[in-house]
Parts: structure tokens; C-alpha cells; sequence
């Protein structure tokens, strides 16, 4: 008997995230791809001295209104909540925004740390992490300050960059459609970084737009397979 | 009294640089508007670091699906042979050679090429997302910027002032006032805004330019 991954709602799903906890949020920027109403859920939940990984640390619901009418929330949320410590991504704050948003305001005020990553190094960390490897040599970022107090290396007569895996204790994930065993499928753009987020730690909690019975995925296009999630919330749109 | 191009005219003349069939990444901001001005006649494939292949124009109001977007937070439209794949592919992708063309606005541009395209003063949160992957694995990239800032200081200069993308990995630029090439024997001036003498340009370039001997007028 297969364990039973399905809850009924994402306050239960996120309830035992403790204080401290490293959370990998999905998604890549905007509303697609977001697993947001986990987010709500642990911004409602309150654990606190987050360190969250996410490819961007939101704009906030004011900013959000001017990227999809009718706004949406995201990961500014738990910053506005005081509830992150440190951000490791990409895309802390945009440059093209105003300077508004809940993460660049605290980080002003010296209230959050931020780890900046380039994006495909951002990925590569996860994926090793996932694949438990020790890291791995990268061109990019050589010549700028993401070369600082890192291993350098030449290859082949080509300078790289040693950077380290990541991995968290839990991971928030957005999916098209999911299968009670967990089997996961995406839709479009909203694939992103979730699937590479999934398997990279100890519990992975999955939203989805719709559960269906084992069997009525195609297994040939099953994106992520089902060992890697751990909680499955059904939230209909 | 000349004029400077508009952001539309920067863009249909980058657009001008993508042969047949190539694979293009459009970057924040002004370089996502060539995708409205490919050359009749040609396909070119646009890759979107979020994890697409092939996709075609801004999608209008009504068409507009959140799944569906590009590195810019764009909606666009989906076209027959379009793909999706997940960040860490994505990556591999962009790294691993398979991008001909990137297009980037930027910051400052150096005489040789460095890149300076994420970092603002006053902006300590802002990140560099996928600019340094794309600087680095394209195959060529393209930069497109207005000449000179609103306080009119250039943004063509000798070193870089602000935080690096990428060092040596500019191939042109084109900007409101001119196309430049990044050449070893330095930056090359191969075209002009119409009414635009090269003294004009070099007044508000700090890197010295070197005029083309086939220095011609930008055709619009």
C-alpha cells in the first residue's frame, strides 16, 4: 500500500515547517509557476528565520497589480511577514521596479541577507545538491564579484569558477497535474524551476491544479517522477 | 534638428543581425521588442532562459495566458514546434553553445567589450538572473542601449564603473546614435543615425571610435 501523499489543504501540508527551516520556492518570476497558495499558507503558518532559495524574491501584491490584473501574491509576502533571515536567488529585486518590494526594502535596512547567484549557476546548485554531488566548475561569473573567495580552476585553457550544491528541508512546488502517487506534469513557462526544486529536498510539497488517478498520466510525459514528492494538495482554479 | 532612433528603430535594426534559422535569447527590456521585427523571409527561434523554444509574438490583452510567458514576464503567443524544458536544461542550453544570438540592454559597455548590465548604485538587491549564463555561453552578443544616460554622461566608456556582467563579450552595439563593433583593433563605427557626423558620435562616446572605411548612414 503506497503512503498516502494527499492533503486536503496547504495549511496542513506546510504545518510542521519549523523556525530556521531552508525552503526552495518554485517558479521563476511572475504568477506562472508560483506555488502560491503554499506560500500564503506558510506566511499564515508564521515559522520565522526563513532561508528561502527562489530564482526571484518577489515584487510584492502592490507591484504585482502591474504584471497580471487583479495582482497576486508571491514570495514578498514572507519577507513583508518578517519571517526570512537570508534569500539566495537571482533575481533579488528588479532594477526596472520601483524600490519598493517587501525584500529590497528589509535588505536596505539591513534586516535580510541576500546570497546573489546567476541564474543557470542558481540551477546547476540545485541539481547537484539534488544529485548529491560536490559541486561543479563554471565559466560564469568569472571577472565579476561572483568570483570572489571562490576556487578558481583552469580547464582545457578556459578559467571556471568552483561552486557548491544546495539543498533544503523543504521545497514548495507548483504543477499542472499530479497523480496520487505524486508523478508530476507541468504546464508551458510554468515549468521552470520547479522541477530542478522538487528534487533537491528532504520534503517536497506539491500544489497542483488537478489530481488524477496512477494511470492517467502519460508516462512518457511525466516531468517528475513521483520518489521526489512527498505531499500533494489539490487547489482547483 | 537630428533626432535620436526610438526604442523600435534600435530594435528592427538588431533584428536585422539574426540569420535564417538561428536561435535568439531577447533580454530584459528593450531587446524584447525585436521579436516584432524579423526580416521577412526569415524563422528564427526564440529561447526564453524560463524554459521555451520557439515562441512567437506578444500576446495581445485578450490572448494573454500566464503559462505562457517570456524572461521578461511577457505573455506571448505559442507557435507549431514550440518546446519547454526546466531551468537546469535551460542552462545547459545557454552554456553548452546552443544560442547564437543573445541581445542585452546595458549599463556601460567598455572599449573591449566588458559588459556591465545588472548592478545600479543605490540598488544593492538587484540581481545579474540569467545575464551572466547568456554573456558568456551565446554565441554572439548583441547590445542594445541608448547612447548616453539621462544626464546625458556616456555609457560607451574606456573601463567599466559598474559591476561586470561578463568581461570581452560584447560583438556589437547599437545604441539611439550609432552601430558599433567590438573589434581587437577596438570599437569600430560602422553606422550612424541619419544627420549624425562622427565627431557628433565620438563628443558623446568616452572609448574612442574608429570609423568604418565603408561608414554608412543606419537604413530605416
Amino acid at each position: 500500500m503506497p503512503v498516502n501523499k494527499i492533503f486536503s489543504d496547504c495549511d496542513k501540508a506546510v504545518a510542521d515547517i519549523p523556525d530556521g527551516a531552508t525552503v526552495m520556492i518554485g517558479g521563476f518570476g511572475s504568477f506562472g509557476g508560483l506555488p502560491v497558495n503554499l506560500i500564503v499558507a506558510l506566511a499564515r503558518q508564521g515559522a520565522r528565520e526563513l532561508t528561502v532559495i527562489a530564482n526571484m524574491g518577489g515584487v510584492g501584491f502592490e507591484l504585482s497589480r502591474r504584471i497580471k490584473p487583479g495582482g497576486y501574491h508571491d514570495s514578498g509576502l514572507l519577507f513583508e511577514n518578517g519571517q526570512v533571515k537570508k534569500f539566495i536567488g537571482s533575481v533579488p529585486a528588479l532594477g526596472g521596479m520601483p524600490p519598493t518590494s517587501p525584500l529590497e526594502k528589509l535588505h536596505n535596512e539591513g534586516r535580510v541577507e541576500i546570497e546573489t547567484v546567476p541564474q543557470g549557476t542558481l540551477a546547476e546548485r540545485i541539481r547537484c545538491g539534488a544529485g548529491g554531488l560536490g559541486g561543479f566548475y563554471t565559466p560564469v561569473g568569472i571577472g565579476t564579484v561572483i568570483e570572489a573567495g571562490k576556487d578558481k580552476k583552469v580547464i582545457n585553457g578556459r578559467e571556471y569558477i568552483l561552486e557548491m550544491p544546495l539543498t533544503a528541508d523543504f521545497a514548495l512546488i507548483k504543477a499542472h497535474r499530479s497523480d496520487s502517487l505524486g508523478n508530476l506534469v507541468y504546464k508551458g513557462t510554468a515549468r521552470c524551476f520547479n522541477p530542478v526544486m522538487a528534487t533537491a529536498a528532504k520534503t517536497t510539497i506539491v500544489e497542483v491544479d488537478e489530481l488524477v488517478k496512477p494511470g492517467q498520466l502519460d508516462p512518457e510525459a511525466v516531468v517528475t517522477p513521483h520518489v521526489y514528492v512527498d505531499r500533494i494538495v489539490e487547489v482547483p482554479r | 534638428m537630428k533626432s535620436r532612433l526610438d526604442n523600435q528603430t534600435i530594435a528592427l535594426r538588431a533584428a536585422r543581425e539574426f540569420p535564417d534559422g538561428s536561435v535568439v535569447n531577447l533580454g530584459y527590456g528593450m531587446p524584447g521588442l525585436c521579436a516584432d521585427f524579423i526580416p521577412e523571409g526569415r524563422a528564427v527561434f526564440f529561447q526564453s532562459e524560463n524554459g521555451v523554444l520557439g515562441y512567437g509574438n506578444l500576446a495581445a490583452d485578450n490572448e494573454k495566458d500566464y503559462e505562457l510567458i517570456n524572461a521578461s514576464d511577457q505573455p506571448v503567443i505559442p507557435l507549431a514546434g514550440m518546446c519547454f524544458f526546466d531551468s537546469a536544461l535551460s542552462f545547459d542550453m545557454i552554456r553548452g553553445g546552443h544560442i547564437d544570438i543573445v541581445v542585452l540592454g546595458a549599463y556601460q559597455v567598455s572599449e573591449k567589450g566588458d559588459l556591465a548590465n545588472w548592478g545600479r548604485p543605490g540598488r544593492p538587491a538587484t540581481g545579474m538572473g540569467g545575464g551572466m549564463d547568456l554573456a558568456v555561453g551565446a554565441g554572439r552578443v548583441i547590445v542594445t542601449m541608448l547612447h548616453n544616460t539621462k544626464e546625458g554622461e556616456p555609457r560607451i566608456v574606456s573601463n567599466c564603473t559598474f559591476p561586470l556582467t561578463a568581461r570581452q563579450c560584447v560583438s556589437l552595439i547599437i545604441t539611439d546614435l550609432a552601430v558599433i563593433e567590438v573589434t581587437n583593433a577596438g570599437l569600430v563605427l560602422k553606422e550612424t543615425a541619419p544627420g549624425w557626423a562622427v565627431p557628433e558620435v565620438q563628443a558623446l562616446t568616452e572609448a574612442k571610435l574608429v570609423p568604418a572605411t565603408d561608414l554608412k548612414e543606419i537604413e530605416l
